[in-house]
């Protein structure tokens, strides 16, 4: 009785363009478009996600998207979206599950900082004349030099070296495309970075990628064995994800079928459930000896990466995670993306990355650790000019899922967890996975990131810094805009016209 | 090979296992050093001793015979081979164990056998000769898991046994006086059942002594995921 309500999307299909050609049916795996027996065209505007997808198609430019003019009455505590979830909750009786990331209008602190430029004293750079350094390593920290009889300096460990500070984070395959994972794997390495494999283990095909690759340890332990552990540059054990603080993962049985079952090393058909915590973690004394554990079954070769939730205790959490071995936390704040969340959680859960960095980031200065671990934030970074943020804020680089999705031609529908992207990122669907062009997706990830790079390069020239460890925590170079002096504290920055 | 570990801290005995070129490698004297076996291959270790915490983690194949004691997190993620533990194992172990098999002669401690899952030829198996601690075989996705209770004490589990499971068999000798989650069932074992358990029965008693056959007649319980599914209703949004 509300599926009228519930339509977000109305389709406008203009007659005198339409050529009836019989592509929008086509390309919709949603089921928008049928034609009826009499040959009219069917148009079921409530299934509609808005992925584009036939609007991009139509030959004809026939057809445009827009927000459903009809809505029923809403006001400004009873807002649309409210009244649309309850419907579907009374029709289902199920928990709300959704997609990519908190999409609610809270404060991004990212749009409330301005970035600092040189005037008069101390000349900005130009990056088309001098050289500058955006090359960072992320790994053992060489605090102690010390020399072997050869008189060369020898190294702590491993790090990984990283043209761009910027990383593709952890998507796994099951959640998106094997076409997505090979466009991810082979930008990674002509750019000279890295992507993650997520916690469904990593297939066959891109073991050749080893070497641009961060495999994931999470609490399933899905495809974890020995040579998927050395296969990789870097280990990170996933405690938690932005989206869903707190929360396993489960990728039910109608999706771990074909090749998704043999890289989770799971029987086909059969439920792959990641329980929240892991089971033998409960301590910070837990947490070293997975880390050690993971260096001994690597020879300790491969620096270890943990991954956490931004949550309250952030800052306490990270002191723990820098004292256990792991050689770079990374903080993922409530904005991160996600394949599928519950909804609630997804929106109400966690704390912004912004904030959580500058707490640890400080911290880890209070307590003079800051230099055993290198911080890596995600969880919503848009642009390069978040990325200059965020390493000002305390970053050594930063990781971007939406980002790069969004690149490969995602057009944020935020339906991932229905399994039928129409753009074949999101999706197991052969027909829908054959639709993404990995040569095409390649390029515009590597465009992308190039594209970053200069940016962040004119940005850092401005502020008269010709290398990324300048940026790095350098507060001084941000200035905050209409936040309160609480919030000021807790970045770390001052206000603007200070 | 023989290695003494009295004085040497884990990096150092476990470097000095990998950099070994036998097969056959004896630790005498150890005192509780971690990750021994991790990640190994081909091998047979003999530990004599206390193995300390995560012994025989990732495992590939081989053996591993603990003479004594082994601490937590043993077997941990293991993916083949065998480990024999001649005394007690402690918490989470077999945790998340994907192939191989794990005899413990004595007790197990808390969360034994958690998330073991199986795939394809990999079955594991995890045999406990004594009791098993509370939450056994929470989550349990695959494999094996059997707990002889060859003390016949009061309580062959702890409580929370099979919570989530949603795959692979638990076997318990005699009855069950915990309380089981709804996603399961438990029904004594029959005769196709017992063959499944026969061999690992078998090759328990063949180490560390005791008739299989005998054993292999007694009265076993099965718990079984429920066949309804126990997944949570979802709503896209
Ligand atoms: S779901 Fe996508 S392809 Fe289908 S009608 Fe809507 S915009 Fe078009
Ligand atoms: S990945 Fe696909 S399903 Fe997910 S938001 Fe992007 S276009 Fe939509």
């Amino acid at each position: 009785m509300n599926a009228r309500a519930r339509a977000e999307f109305e389709i406008l299909k203009d007659a005198s363009r339409c050529i009836d050609c019989g592509v929008c049916e086509k390309q919709c795996a949603n089921g928008v478009y049928k034609k009826a027996a009499d040959g009219r065209l069917l148009i079921a505007d409530e299934k509609c996600v808005n992925c584009q997808r036939c609007v991009e198609m139509c030959p004809a430019g026939a057809l445009k998207v827009i927000r459903n003019r009809n809505t029923p009455q809403s006001d400004g505590n009873w807002h649309l979206r409210a009244v649309r979830e309850i419907y579907r909750q009374a029709e289902t009786g199920g928990v709300l599950l959704s997609s990519m990331g908190n999409p609610c209008d809270m404060p991004a602190y990212f749009d409330r900082i301005a970035v600092n430029a040189s005037q008069v004293t101390n000349p900005p750079i130009d990056p088309l004349r001098e050289p500058m350094e955006t090359r960072v390593y992320l790994g053992a920290q060489n605090r102690q030099i010390t020399r072997g009889r050869d008189g060369k300096i020898q190294p702590e460990g491993k790090a990984l070296r990283l043209e761009v500070p910027v990383m593709f984070s952890a998507m796994s395959y099951g959640s998106i495309s094997y076409n997505a994972h090979a466009a991810l794997a082979r930008a990674a390495r002509e750019l000279g970075t890295y992507y993650n494999t997520g916690e469904g283990g990593l297939h066959r095909d891109f073991y050749e990628y080893g070497e641009n690759t961060i495999v994931q340890v999470a609490s399933g332990r899905f495809g974890v064995h020995k040579d998927y552990l050395n296969a990789g540059a870097a280990i990170e054990i996933k405690m938690g994800q932005g989206a869903k603080p707190g929360i396993g993962g489960h990728l039910p049985g109608e999706k771990t079928v074909g090749d998704i079952s043999v890289t989770r090393m799971i029987p086909p058909g059969s439920d792959a459930i990641s329980p929240a915590p892991h089971h033998d973690i409960y301590s910070i004394e837990d947490l070293r000896q997975l880390v050690d554990s993971l260096k001994e079954a690597t020879r300790y070769q491969k620096p270890i990466f943990v991954k956490v939730a931004a949550v309250h205790n952030i800052a306490a959490i990270a002191g723990g995670i820098a004292r256990s071995g792991a050689d770079v936390i990374v903080l993922d704040g409530w904005r991160g993306g996600t394949g599928a969340a519950p909804t609630r959680i997804r929106d109400n859960v966690g704390i912004p990355v912004e904030l959580a960095l500058a707490s640890v980031d400080s911290r880890l200065r209070a307590e003079g650790i800051r230099d055993r671990v290198c911080l890596v934030a995600g969880g919503s970074i848009r642009n390069s000019a978040d990325m200059v943020k965020a390493i000002a804020l305390g970053a050594d680089a930063v990781y971007i899922g939406t980002a790069a999705l969004i690149a490969m031609g995602c057009h944020v529908c935020r339906s991932c967890h229905s399994g039928r992207c129409n753009w074949g990122i999101a999706t197991q669907q052969p027909e829908l996975v054959a639709r993404l062009n990995v040569d095409e997706a390649v390029k515009r990830l590597v465009n992308l990131v190039t594209a970053w790079k200069h940016e962040m390069e004119e940005m850092m020239g401005g502020m008269g810094i010709n290398a990324i460890e300048a940026l790095r925590g350098n507060r001084l170079m941000l200035r905050g805009l209409g936040l309160n002096s609480r919030e000021l504290d807790i970045l770390g920055i001052m206000h603007a016209g200070e | 090979m023989e290695i003494y570990a009295k004085g040497m801290g884990y990096l150092q005995l476990n470097e000095a296992v990998r950099a070994c070129t036998d097969n056959r490698i004896s630790i005498r004297g150890c005192n509780g050093q971690r990750f021994i076996a991790c990640a190994s291959s081909g091998r047979q270790i003999d530990v004599h001793g206390v193995a300390g915490n995560g012994a025989g983690a990732y495992m590939e194949s081989g053996v591993l015979n603990v003479y004594g004691n082994a601490q937590d997190a043993l077997a941990d993620t293991m993916n083949g081979g065998e480990v024999y533990v001649f005394g007690s194992c402690g918490d989470a172990a077999a945790y998340a164990m994907r192939g191989g098999e794990v005899f413990v002669r004595g007790d197990a401690g808390y969360r034994a056998g958690v998330h073991m899952k199986e795939y394809g030829e990999h079955v594991p198996a995890l045999v406990i000769g004594g009791r098993a601690g509370c939450f056994l075989g929470e989550y349990l996705a695959g494999g094996i898991i059997a707990v002889l209770n060859l003390q016949n004490s009061a309580q062959a589990l702890g409580e929370e046994a099979a919570r989530g499971m949603h795959g692979g068999r638990i076997y318990v000798r005699g009855g069950i006086n915990v309380p089981l989650p709804d996603c399961v069932t438990a029904r004594t074992a029959d005769k196709e059942d017992m063959c499944v358990l026969a061999g690992y029965l078998k090759k328990f008693c063949a180490a560390f002594g005791g008739d299989a056959k005998k054993l292999a007649a007694e009265e076993f319980t099965l718990i079984t995921p429920a066949n309804k599914a126990s997944k949570r209703l979802y709503a896209g949004n």
